[in-house]
């Protein structure tokens, strides 16, 4: 049986949810009908990640398989602020669990415009910024570096009173000074890992990448350990709650996270493979809790 | 046949390889599936060795791999792979009794033939499954299809030997008519335009197939492979090009999309 944990202000019925874009309930709904709302497998749902224009995404090909893992150059796509406020979350509002939506901005006005939008909509329960999205100014990734990231969330903390996560990217020097800066800056909870950044060469001999973007972002079970290490390191250094994921497969790998200081634990790329396995997993967190007599794993 | 899809159960679930044999260049793989609904034609299914998924060429398999339908009868799947990496290599060594990871049914069928359409079904080697499994819904509905299958060579059209009614083409003339399957599909056109398209294999043949339909204005239903992580709208992989810009997903939106619809049939 599962067992319910509280994370900023919510009770959730389990510690485990998809973690941003590895999941798509409308489409999933098309697929498996009624019984994705009977057996829905997170606790909440992190839609994917919104931005104010809409996105077609990154031209083909997007995916490569890896050893154990895969790399994927998808592009963010999705049909900008207006029309996924209109279209999506009347729908995501019929999930059985609160609705967590992931938002990204190249600026501090971009992104603000994001949060207050989403701010004024009752269906959604909390907000994860997506902070790998690089500088305009420096080329850097938002969330590289402590500098770039404290003047963005310092204009955006106030536009929401909604519970705020910060999504930290791993390609970064040293991820728990970002972890901090987030939290100074106001943060109710950081989520890691975002994908590694990967290539793969076109295996026909031509000399290019085989992405059609070059590069993309490497997940699955190749990053737990680098990921694992990086909840850890997080986690001993700020307060807020730290949401943790990268590779889990089992709920054996879950309670990894969770005992180096995760207090909920996301799967992305297993999921692919099996659509059901989060839902084992918060059950099986809950068992490991019920079996060693204490109400919280 | 129906117009609709058929949902999956949610989740993965275990089947078991009843038997698997080769015919050519290819492998017909069965299995029981008690517990899932039968697919339409032009679905697919996720499928993964239960054991041993992994640990081959360069530590891979590790996603399922997608396979349209041949045929479902009685709690059993048909599927027709070719051994052309990690994954279908593992597929094809499978033994009777061993278990397989299966999701689906998956994607969009194949849609009726509208307007009284003489159903002409063109399929290029690996493409030959889905168009198999419609043809014999096609029959069962008192329809008199046209299938007309091209291959390499006669290793690879040994797997048409069942096909009666089925006209062949290979590359190397070897069988059937020398040339392409779709120089067949076009004098068939050239007979009687008043006629629906069914249309699946490699790349070029469809995207030859694609602009077949658009340039005599014959409505065209390909069914497109892609390489996916998920197969049910999760990963944004498996994109193809629209004709009004933007993306589908061949999972979801597809695998069966109308020719017109379509920019052009995405390389391998």
């Amino acid at each position: 049986m599962s067992v319910p944990v509280a994370f900023c202000g919510l009770e959730l019925a389990h510690p485990v949810l998809n973690g941003s874009g590895t999941f798509d309930a409308i489409a999933a709904r098309r697929v498996f009908g009624d019984a994705l709302i009977a057996d829905f497998p997170f606790s909440a749902f992190v839609s994917k990640t919104i931005t104010l224009a809409p996105r077609d995404g990154n031209p083909p090909p997007r995916l490569w398989e890896t050893a154990s893992g895969m790399l994927n150059s998808i592009g963010l796509p999705n049909k900008g602020l207006h029309a996924y406020l209109a279209e999506d979350l009347p729908q995501l509002a019929a999930l059985p669990v609160p609705l967590i939506t992931n938002v990204m901005g190249a600026t501090a006005d971009e992104l603000s415009a994001l949060v207050e939008a989403c701010d004024a909509r009752d269906e959604i329960s909390a907000l994860e910024l997506n902070v790998s999205c690089p500088n305009v100014a420096t080329g850097l990734d938002l969330g590289a570096d402590p500098a770039s990231l404290a003047p963005v969330l310092r204009a955006v903390r106030p536009r929401t009173s909604k519970p705020l996560i910060v999504k930290l990217t791993p390609n970064t020097a040293d991820v728990a000074r970002v972890a901090e800066a987030a939290e100074a800056e106001g943060a109710d909870a950081v989520s890691l890992i975002n994908t590694l950044r990967g290539m793969a060469w076109h295996p026909d001999g031509s000399g290019r990448p085989w992405l059609g973007a070059g590069r993309g972002g490497l997940s699955g079970p190749a990053i737990r350990a680098v990921a694992l290490a990086q909840v850890a390191a997080v986690a001993d250094r700020v307060a807020v709650p730290v949401v943790g994921m990268g590779g889990i497969q089992t709920t054996a790998h879950a309670r990894q996270f969770l005992e180096a200081g995760a207090t909920l634990v996301a799967v992305g790329t297993e999921s692919f493979r099996d659509p059901a396995v989060a839902g084992r997993i918060g059950v099986g967190i809950g068992d490991l809790a019920t079996q060693s007599g204490s109400a919280a794993p | 046949m129906s117009a609709g899809r058929t949902l999956a159960p949610f989740g993965r679930r275990r089947a078991l390889v009843v038997s698997e044999r080769r015919v050519g260049a290819y492998a017909i793989l069965e299995l029981s599936d008690r517990d899932g609904p039968a697919p339409e034609p032009g679905q697919f299914f996720m499928l993964a060795a239960a054991t041993c998924w992994g640990a081959g060429e360069d530590e891979r398999p590790f996603l399922p791999r997608a396979f349209s339908a041949m045929g479902a009868a009685g709690g059993s799947l048909w599927f027709m792979l070719e051994d052309v990496g990690p994954g279908t290599h593992r597929l094809t060594t499978l033994r009777k009794g061993e278990p397989v990871w299966v999701l689906g049914p998956l994607g969009t069928p194949f849609a009726p033939p509208e307007d009284g359409r003489r159903p002409l079904l063109c399929g290029g080697g690996i493409g030959l499954p889905p168009l198999v499994f419609l043809s014999g819904a096609l029959r069962e509905a008192g329809l008199e299809p046209v299938l007309q299958l091209g291959f390499r060579d006669a290793h690879h059209a040994q797997v048409a030997a069942g096909f009666a009614h089925a006209q062949l083409a290979t590359d190397d003339g070897s069988v059937g008519h020398h040339g392409l399957v779709t120089e067949l599909l076009a004098a068939e056109l050239d007979a009687d335009p008043h006629a629906v398209v069914y249309a699946c294999g490699p790349p070029g043949m469809l995207e030859a197939v694609r602009r077949l339909c658009v340039a005599r204005d014959v409505p065209g239903r390909l069914a497109l492979e892609s390489g996916m992580a998920c197969g049910y709208g999760a990963c944004f992989g498996c994109v193809v090009p629209l004709a009004a810009g933007g993306y589908a997903r061949v999972c979801v939106d597809g695998p069966v999309l109308d020719a017109d619809a379509i920019a052009a049939v995405p390389a391998a």
